[in-house]
């Protein structure tokens, strides 16, 4: 066994080879994938037929059972009231987000559900997007555990850059629910040039254009000595290679329509029209023309498709992600000139016209060495990797909309702008406009638009507990912080009175914490058993921690201690590790509570002797001064 | 630095005694969560407005390498939040004095001459009024992306010329200048970011 040694506060966690092994899983629109890296090499984990992409398609069986992937992709055709695609659409979605999306969708809405994520009618049951998600992150998870034959239990999930703080809460919430650790939320494009950047060792300022099956965006990161910036953000979470499958199909429904007349189309036959599109797309990729069969009615029609009607049929799309790469580079204060290179991610950038669309804009070829279809998830494994055995890059990333809130006359005040680092803090004040107001609600939006009702709407919250004071007189300080994965928390303090308040943010389009107990007592017969372990886990952590701490105390001041105080210091430090070894998650607590006991005068003599020193000129060791230039 | 004694707080973990500007406790290696220090002082900066932007850079990153959440991902509940707390205050700072707008308006503040750039209110300063009105004029009537590129850099090029004004009134301890300067500057870099927009709209829709 090798000795290895780690800097203060860069050592693994103790035991870290108890704990399950941690994945990379990029959860697409329309396939999703998993990957795993040891020591730096990443294998891309793929079925028995060599498969790495499992279509993020479902299907609930009348019977119960549920399936993932190829062979539910399979049943859409079949049994359409039975499968549910392109879920990720509805992430953190409200219905009447997709009234402008009616009639393209594969979806059965539950139009009786009010208020909140939307619901779907699948097989006689009703679900959420995060149930079907939490289906598909199962199965990742158990491919990745029949190919290692050990346990999974912690995961980085991508997600698209653009994706609003609803979306994201969804994504974690069906990690929760299929018993995934979520380490971190990393951005796709991220998580691309990532994957690039340690295998090219590239320098600079990089563009990633990621057009999936549901989603578009474009980033701006600039790679440095191991460090991946994300300087700029942008996109659009509802346009991807699936408008162009849909452009596609319609071109031959109309030309079919002009010969036949038109005719009203079953479900199943609108999603075999969607899937002749696709192949259509797809093969057009690598031909320049072919024919293609629709079956409406029990009767065929041939419809053949050169590339350049594909191309004019995919053109308004395209143009528009070409101007959201204008905007972003705007953004990020650079020319297009600055731009080193273009990386591709996403399945839809396989298109030629993508390719010279991109090369036409930035003024060079794009990068696509690494599978486009691949290169996020071994992005993400990568940065699973980095999580728990530690590493020495570093992902500084963006809030990718603005934040705020709604001020008089529906008016948006931005708090924190787009693309700022994070995580971030920012407090604002407020005051109350009547007398003895004891009461006012917050309303958060995420937007760039001036209008409340232009914007997404986050989440609604009521302050309470105002102390009763004149108009104006109060100041509750508000401090919004949005976390490394991307995700919003709220707390509040009243400047006046100091009575400081833990604020319960309703999300908007989110599941309530009871929704997601209940779905997790539902869906999981071990979710019991496993949030148990993973209490009693933490708790081993923290107490291994204090153990390790207070024998570091001892080790620089056990001179302050007669043998008697030493004695029943060590005494509750064996306690402690006796306890850590009987798996009782109470008494490790109480034994860490007698610890704290045991060590308090030792606390108070070791702070006296710390600032007698200081007083006397001594400086206290400060292990970073500075950083070595 | 005031009184030393008040520079050292008990660590959360060992219950030692710490520096407050400390990252980690130098006994048992805990993270600390992030004292009350000014930008410059947390970034190890000298306090002022000329600034050596690599070695902000430098600090900032060597600095977040160190204390970013992702270095804590599989630590307790407390010393992720107390990451995350450090990473908070370091990205604060760096985009405080990254800037120079920002970092000419915090540094007055530091030096106890607050100027408030969050007020949109009137210009009381007769030239920078007509200089601003002309400017604006300039921009809405520019009709051609070469005239508005044109504008884009004058406008640059003022607010180069303007923080080098604003970094001789600091060195000359000349702080309602570089607070007059500072607003200045507030509208040159508004008028430069408009400028550049209708840029990109010029060149979108030829």
């Amino acid at each position: 066994m090798l000795l290895q040694l780690h800097e203060p506060g860069e050592s693994p966690a103790p035991h870290e080879q108890d704990r399950g092994l941690a994945v990379g899983i990029d959860l697409g629109t329309t396939n999703s994938v998993v990957a795993l890296a040891q020591g730096g090499a990443v294998e891309v984990l793929r079925d028995g037929d060599g498969q790495a992409l499992i279509p993020s398609v479902v299907q609930y069986d009348e019977d119960g059972s549920v399936i993932v992937g190829r062979e539910a992709r399979r049943m859409i055709l079949e049994k359409p009231e039975q499968v549910v695609s392109s879920v990720k659409r509805l992430m953190g979605r409200g219905i009447e987000d997709l009234k402008s999306l009616a009639g393209t969708l594969p979806f059965r809405l539950d139009s009786a559900a009010e208020g909140g994520m939307v619901r779907l009618r699948v097989a006689g049951r009703t679900l959420t997007p995060v149930e079907v998600s939490a289906d598909i992150l199962r199965a990742l998870r158990a491919r990745a555990e029949e190919a290692q034959g050990k346990d999974v239990d912690r995961a980085v999930i991508t997600v698209p850059a653009y994706f609003d703080d609803a979306a994201r809460t969804a994504t974690k919430d069906a990690a929760r629910l299929a018993g995934l650790e979520v380490l971190r939320l990393v951005n796709e494009p991220t998580a691309a040039a990532l994957a690039y950047g340690l295998d090219h060792g590239a320098e600079g300022l990089y563009a990633v254009y990621d057009l999936g099956g549901g989603t578009f965006d474009l980033s701006i990161l600039r790679m440095e000595k191991g460090v991946f910036q994300v300087r700029a953000t942008g996109g659009d979470a509802a346009l991807g290679g699936d408008d162009i499958d849909h452009a596609v199909a319609e071109h031959f429904l109309a030309e079919r329509a002009a010969t036949r007349g038109d005719v009203t189309l079953t479900e199943g036959e609108v999603m075999q029209a969607l899937a002749a599109a696709r192949v259509a797309k797809e093969c057009l990729s690598t031909q320049r023309e072919g024919d293609w069969m629709i079956e409406v009615g029990g009767i065929a029609t041939r419809h053949s498709l050169t590339r350049e009607t594909l191309d004019a049929l995919a053109a308004p799309w395209l143009d528009r992600t070409v101007e959201i790469c204008r905007q972003v580079i705007e953004d990020a204060g650079i020319d297009v000139a600055d731009i080193q290179g273009v990386v591709l991610v996403g399945g839809s950038t396989r298109m030629p016209l993508v390719r010279s669309s991109v090369k036409a804009l930035f003024g060079r070829d794009p990068l696509a060495n690494i599978n486009p279809d691949e290169v996020v998830a071994v992005g993400a494994a990568l940065q699973a990797e980095a999580l728990t055995a530690g590493s020495d890059t570093l992902l500084l990333d963006v809030t990718p909309l603005s934040l705020g809130i709604e001020t008089m006359g529906g008016i948006v005040e931005k708090l924190i702008p787009r693309n700022t680092p994070i995580p971030v803090a920012m407090a604002q004040e407020f005051t109350t406009y009547q007398d003895g107001q004891t009461a006012m609600t917050i309303h958060v939006v995420q937007g760039e638009r001036e209008m409340v009702d232009q914007n997404r709407s986050l989440a609604r919250f009521v302050l309470r507990g105002i102390p009763p004071m004149a108009a104006g007189a109060a100041r509750i300080r508000v401090t919004f912080t949005v976390d490394a994965d991307g995700l919003l928390t709220v707390t509040a303090s009243e400047g006046s009175t100091g009575i400081e308040q833990q604020v319960a943010v309703k999300p908007s389009y989110g599941l309530t914490e009871d929704e997601m107990a209940t779905m997790l007592r539902d869906s999981l017969e071990h979710a019991r058993e496993d949030m148990d372990s993973r209490l009693l886990a933490e708790t081993v952590v923290e107490a291994r921690r204090s153990v390790l701490a207070v024998q570091a105390a001892l080790g620089v001041d056990s001179d302050l201690l007669s043998a008697d105080e030493r004695k029943g210091i060590d005494d509750a430090i064996a306690e402690v590790e006796r306890t850590i070894a009987s798996s009782d998650r109470d008494a490790v607590t109480a034994a860490m509570d007698a610890l704290e006991a045991a060590t308090k005068t030792f606390a108070e003599r070791r702070m006296d002797r710390g600032i007698r020193q200081a007083l006397a000129g001594v400086a206290i060791d400060s292990l970073d001064e500075s950083i070595g230039g | 630095m005031n009184h030393p004694a008040s520079a050292i707080a008990p660590c959360w973990s060992c219950k030692g005694p710490v520096a407050s500007r400390a990252l980690f406790c130098s006994v048992c290696g805990a993270v600390q969560g992030p004292g009350i220090v000014d930008h410059y002082t947390r970034l190890g900066l000298p306090r002022s407005f000329d600034i050596d932007q690599d070695a902000l850079e430098r600090q900032y990153l060597g600095l977040q390498r160190r204390v970013h959440p992702d270095r804590f991902a599989s630590k307790s509940p407390r010393e992720k939040a107390l990451s995350q707390a450090q990473a908070t205050a370091l990205n604060d700072a760096h985009d405080t004095l990254k800037d120079p707008l920002r970092r000419a308006a915090y540094l007055l503040g530091l030096l106890g001459s607050p100027v408030d750039l969050t007020a949109c209110g009137t210009i009381n300063d007769r030239a920078l009024l007509m200089e601003q009105m002309e400017m604006r004029e300039a921009l809405a009537e520019a009709g051609t992306r070469e005239r508005v590129a044109q504008l884009a850099m004058e406008a640059e090029s003022a607010m180069i010329a303007c923080q080098c004004g604003i970094s001789a009134a600091f060195n000359a301890n000349d702080l309602d200048q570089a607070g007059h300067l500072a607003i200045r500057l507030k509208y040159l870099s508004r008028l430069a970011e408009e400028a550049r927009a209708k840029k990109t709209r010029i060149t979108r829709t030829p």
